[in-house]
């Protein structure tokens, strides 16, 4: 452990007006859900903030419900909710696929949607799945609401629009057709970081969302336009390889990650004919 | 009167209930971060962030109040970690040859200020060495020489080469290093996670330059160990005392996951090369190996590691003219150091692989190719020894054939992206040549009113010493296992019964306690140890390890018995290829072995079933990422062990062909384990027509022989 704990400053609010009235005042506390990434963070000594704001028990960020047509998942859903949600797997079971192989257990449940997509890692599992759906993050403030797409939510390597004072409070995700589709590909068979990610739909415009070969989650539209085209598939795995920017790092190679993204995407289509 | 005759059931070859099991599971056992102790501060070590060069200025960039500062010159005997060489220093004075060596040490009392501390270095930088071949520093080098290698090769009909590689692997122990030391009385003890409490030991009296008795060391419950924990201890705890005597306060060192990681040993990467010559019909006429392995920056174990290597780099198999040739080279690395199996994984990965490519050249049968050359006994190893009865190569490889239906899976797997493969290796027991007539072990048991107390400096570390051991001397006194325990190895309080390593633990220390108990028995003279305990008091009885009669061994021409027995075994890896990711998941292995005795079944197949899941990691996942001479990934997160989905059923088979030497004929079990599953796994991935040659066989690597093998016109099929 290289953090240092004493000084840290936890405060506890009971609703999420608290909670964002408090952020409203005070720019400096940090958000804390499961703490499954802070925790992290600071056990590696690279955690800068003291200040901190748990959010565990507002309940209200907890909800999955149908909004109009579009199904609504709270921030604070764990993946062990997501996992027994009917409705979720009704709607989007590949976020299903995807929450089971986060972490383990201990991981299911604490961690949360609206903390993997406030982390903003790359390789965070939800992501391609969300950015397949054409989710959108609804994110307040003490002031406003607003909604931003999930495929514009990031600006940069772990940067979004997410501001200081606003918190993640739901996705949601409109209703789509399609048979959906994930893989993920991590360094061992559980409890891995993805080296590569995908989740996709088929449906006369296939959708396709990839992580970990970019500095940010994204969609194919070039290879998505192919296929919707009726290109073949050997075609379409040659624009993917282009569409995608990956790199070597300690966990894979940009050589790997590429030719892995190819073959996901040819098994996908041959999987969902 | 006597007690009544009624015989207790032999507690050998039963699985009694482990001695330390209750403690454990209730989460009462203390480990070294449990302990406190009044006064006590928290100690940390300031380290090199370079890989070579030498300190051109240090500065304290912190408040020092409530701080004890410590460096080399506050060393008041030797500067040295006393181990085989006197170049490794417990501080680095100007010097740097590794990046995480330890330049200063700081404690407190609080943690957080301890961490808030900031150090500024300043080096004078150097080119580090970073590759082992090019390095120009051997630290040991060493040659086999059996019959005339050219003869050999003249006998021939083919000559079939080939190179393989290994990689780094870090223990993942679950409790990283850690010490306690604790000034008192003109004296010092240090409490710790440790194998060889005597190694720590010697390494501190040489520090201090102090008598013995001022010493003491006492070994903590151990959370594992797989060799870390056999010569770095020596080092932490060397720290812990500096900083220790200086404040004249406890000083508690545990490292955090990153520190022991970036800091301490891992197993030794090799470059092995073959050369051999065969026959047509597959009989071996000449084995010509060369060993590469990767020391890093100090001696510490490096050339008794390439000695076992080296030893084993022949494989088990009959061949008149072998020459090895090994070298240990220094790098500006940190050392590597004694990993399970200390360096034979490397050299029989090599020589199982190289007996594959043997057999697809040779279009033979690899179990053919092998039950033709497997030692049989009355065979002489590529030393000169010749084998006893005790030889079981033949027997296990047929076994291991048989039990997982290697013919019938073979065909089926053919032309499928699943494949089949095995790996025929051995372990010798015990200390190298005459390591152990050298170390001339002792252990005692004291009769006390408890009943009878095993004194011995060999330490349990999840391995189950405390039980086998007690389990040996109830049978050999004929008294119930219950009336048997063990005691703390303490330096004050135990006899020197040499480290916990080399798989010699139940073999070479469990067959000098029975002796202990054979003797005492005869004291007792018809009493039980509570008839003789009220009538006569407590007796202790010694009794020091005496070399096998007929055992010969010459260190400087490397001719003789290189160990007075051999456990044997043979694994079968089944696998599959994933064709879009290429990662290899081992589907089933089946591991036969021949321990020479069970002491205790259920241990033994925990050793087995560790080992090879272990042994797992180690061909297809545990890739130590170096960037300039310091680990890279050096986090859980990132360097990644195998999980329970990664690791197949394995279905163990325990032979017991006895040894002449070990208590009931047992031989060493520790180590084997680890020696086989990388080659038998990687050669399950070569059945499927992947020229494979190297661990960790990570996907990226896969992937690359795949490419590699579409490209030759004489690649078989692959149906990738
Ligand atoms: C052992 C282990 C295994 C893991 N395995 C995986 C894996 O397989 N795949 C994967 O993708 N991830 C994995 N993770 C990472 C992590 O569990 C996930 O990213 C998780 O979803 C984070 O959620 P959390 O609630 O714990 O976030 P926290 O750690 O509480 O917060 C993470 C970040 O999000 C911010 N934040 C949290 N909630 C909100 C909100 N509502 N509004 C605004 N900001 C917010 C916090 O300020 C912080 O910056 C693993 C982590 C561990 C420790």
């Amino acid at each position: 452990m290289k953090g240092v704990i004493a000084g840290l400053e936890m405060r506890e609010p009971s609703s999420l007006d608290e909670a964002l009235s408090a952020m409203r005042n005070d720019p400096s506390l940090v958000p804390l859900a499961g703490c499954t990434d802070l925790y992290v963070a600071l056990n590696f000594g690279t955690l800068e903030s003291t200040r901190f704001l748990n959010l565990w028990s507002i309940d209200e960020l907890r909800v999955i419900e149908k909004s109009n047509d579009a199904l609504s998942i709270g921030a604070l859903t764990t993946y062990k909710s997501i996992i027994q949600s009917k409705l979720v797997r009704k709607r989007l079971p590949m976020l299903i696929s995807a929450a089971r192989e986060i972490g383990g257990a201990q991981i299911h449940n604490r961690g949360t949607l609206g903390g993997n997509i406030a982390n903003g890692s790359p390789a965070g599992d939800t992501l391609p799945v969300l950015a397949a759906a054409d989710a959108t993050v609804v994110m307040r403030s003490a002031d406003a609401e607003r909604r931003v797409p999930l495929t514009q939510f990031y600006t940069g390597y772990r940067k979004s629009v997410l501001r200081a004072d606003e918190l993640i409070v739901a996705v949601e995700i409109p209703s789509f057709s399609g048979k959906q589709w994930f893989r993920k590909v991590g360094t061992r068979a559980a409890q891995a970081i993805s080296k590569v990610v995908m989740a996709a739909v088929r449906s006369p415009r296939p959708r396709i969302a990839l992580g970990s070969v970019a500095p940010t989650v994204i969609r194919l539209p070039m290879t998505e336009g192919a296929l919707e085209e009726g290109a073949p598939i050997q075609e379409a795995q040659r624009i993917l390889m282009d569409e995608i920017s990956p790199i070597d790092d300690m966990r894979s190679t940009e050589e790997y990650r590429r030719r892995v993204a190819s073959n996901l995407l040819g098994r996908f289509w041959a999987e969902t004919e | 009167m006597h007690a009544s005759k009624i015989a207790s059931p032999l507690a050998v070859g039963r699985n009694v209930p482990r001695k330390d099991s209750a403690e454990k599971v209730a989460g009462a056992a203390k480990y070294v971060d449990d302990l406190v102790f009044p006064g006590m501060l928290y100690g940390r070590t300031i380290r090199s962030t370079i890989p070579r060069g030498r300190i051109a200025a240090t500065r304290l960039a912190f408040d020092q109040r409530g701080f004890v500062v410590a460096d080399y010159r506050d060393i008041p005997g030797r500067n040295v970690v006393a181990l085989i060489e006197d170049d490794q220093p417990f501080l680095a004075e100007r010097e740097i040859r590794h990046t995480a060596e330890p330049i200063l040490l700081l404690a407190h009392e609080s943690r957080d200020l301890l961490l808030r501390a900031h150090v500024e270095i300043g080096y004078e930088r150097e080119n580090p060495v970073l590759d082992p071949e090019s390095s120009p520093t051997a630290f040991k080098s060493l040659a086999i020489d059996k019959g005339e290698i050219e003869d050999g090769f003249s006998e021939a009909d083919i000559i079939i080469e080939g190179e393989y590689r290994t990689g780094h692997q870090e223990h993942i122990y679950i409790e990283t290093n850690g010490v306690i030391a604790v000034p008192q009385d003109g004296g010092i003890t240090l409490l710790g996670s440790m194998q060889c409490p005597f190694y720590v030991h010697k390494a501190l009296k040489s520090m201090l330059g102090w008598s013995d008795e001022r010493i003491r060391v006492v070994q903590t419950e151990t959370g594992g160990g797989f060799g870390g924990k056999e010569e770095y201890p020596s080092l932490i705890a060397g720290h812990a005392a500096l900083l220790a005597l200086k404040a004249n306060r406890p000083v508690k060192i545990v490292y955090d996951r990153a520190e022991d990681m970036i800091a301490t040993t891992k197993r030794h990467p090799a470059i092995v090369r073959h050369r051999t010559g065969v026959k047509r019909d597959g009989r071996l006429t000449a084995m010509d190996i060369d060993i590469v392995m990767d020391a890093g920056a100090y001696v510490t174990l490096s050339p008794v590691v390439l000695s076992r290597g080296a030893i084993h780099a022949a494989g088990p198999y009959r061949c008149d003219h072998v020459r090895v040739r090994g070298r240990a080279m220094m790098t500006n690395t940190p050392p590597n150091g004694a990993f399970r199996g200390f360096g034979a994984p490397q050299t029989q990965f090599a020589v199982e692989v190289h007996m594959e490519r043997i057999a697809e050249t040779l279009g033979i049968d690899p179990v053919k190719l092998r039950e033709t050359n497997a030692f049989r006994p009355g065979d002489t190893t590529s030393t000169g020894q010749i084998l006893g009865e005790d030889c079981s190569a033949l027997d296990v490889l047929r076994r291991a054939v048989r039990r997982s239906g290697f013919r019938t899976r073979q065909r089926r797997y053919a032309g499928t992206n699943r494949g089949i493969g095995l790996a025929l290796f051995y372990h010798g027991s015990g200390f190298t040549g005459g390591g152990e007539v050298r170390l001339a072990s002792k252990a005692s048991l004291g009769l006390t009113e408890r009943g009878v107390q095993i004194l011995v400096a060999s330490t349990e570390i999840g391995q189950g010493t405390r039980t086998m051991h007690a389990q040996i001397v109830a049978d050999a006194l004929g008294v119930p296992f219950d009336d048997v325990y063990p005691v703390q190895p303490d330096t004050s309080n135990v006899p020197d019964s040499g480290p916990t390593v080399a798989s010699r633990t139940c073999m070479v220390v469990g067959r000098i306690l029975q002796q202990c108990a054979e003797e005492m028995k005869t004291r007792l003279g018809g009493m039980t140890p509570r008839e003789f305990f009220a009538a006569h008091g407590p007796m202790i009885v010694t009794s020091e390890y005496e070399g096998p009669s007929g055992i010969k061994w010459d260190d400087s021409t490397y001719r003789g018995d290189a160990y007075s027995t051999y456990a044997w075994a043979c694994d079968v890896a089944e696998v599959e290829i994933n064709p879009d990711t290429f990662e290899v998941r081992p589907l089933k292995l089946t591991c036969v072995h021949d321990i020479g005795k069970a002491i205790h079944p259920v241990l033994v197949a925990g050793q087995i079933e560790g080992g090879t899941a272990q042994g797992i990691g180690y061909a297809l996942i545990e890739q130590v990422v170096m960037r300039e001479g310091s680990m890279a990934n050096a986090q859980l997160t990132n360097y990644t062990i195998p999980t329970t989905l990664d690791t197949p059923p394995i279905d163990v088979v325990i032979v017991e062909n006895p040894s002449r030497y070990g208590p009931h004929g047992a031989k060493g079990v520790g180590e084997l384990p680890i020696d086989g599953p990388a080659p038998a796994i990687v050669n399950a991935v070569r059945s499927i027509g992947i020229d494979l040659r190297e661990i960790p066989a990570v996907p990226e690597i896969v992937m690359k022989a795949i490419d590699l093998g579409k490209g030759k016109t004489d690649a078989r099929h692959v149906p990738l």
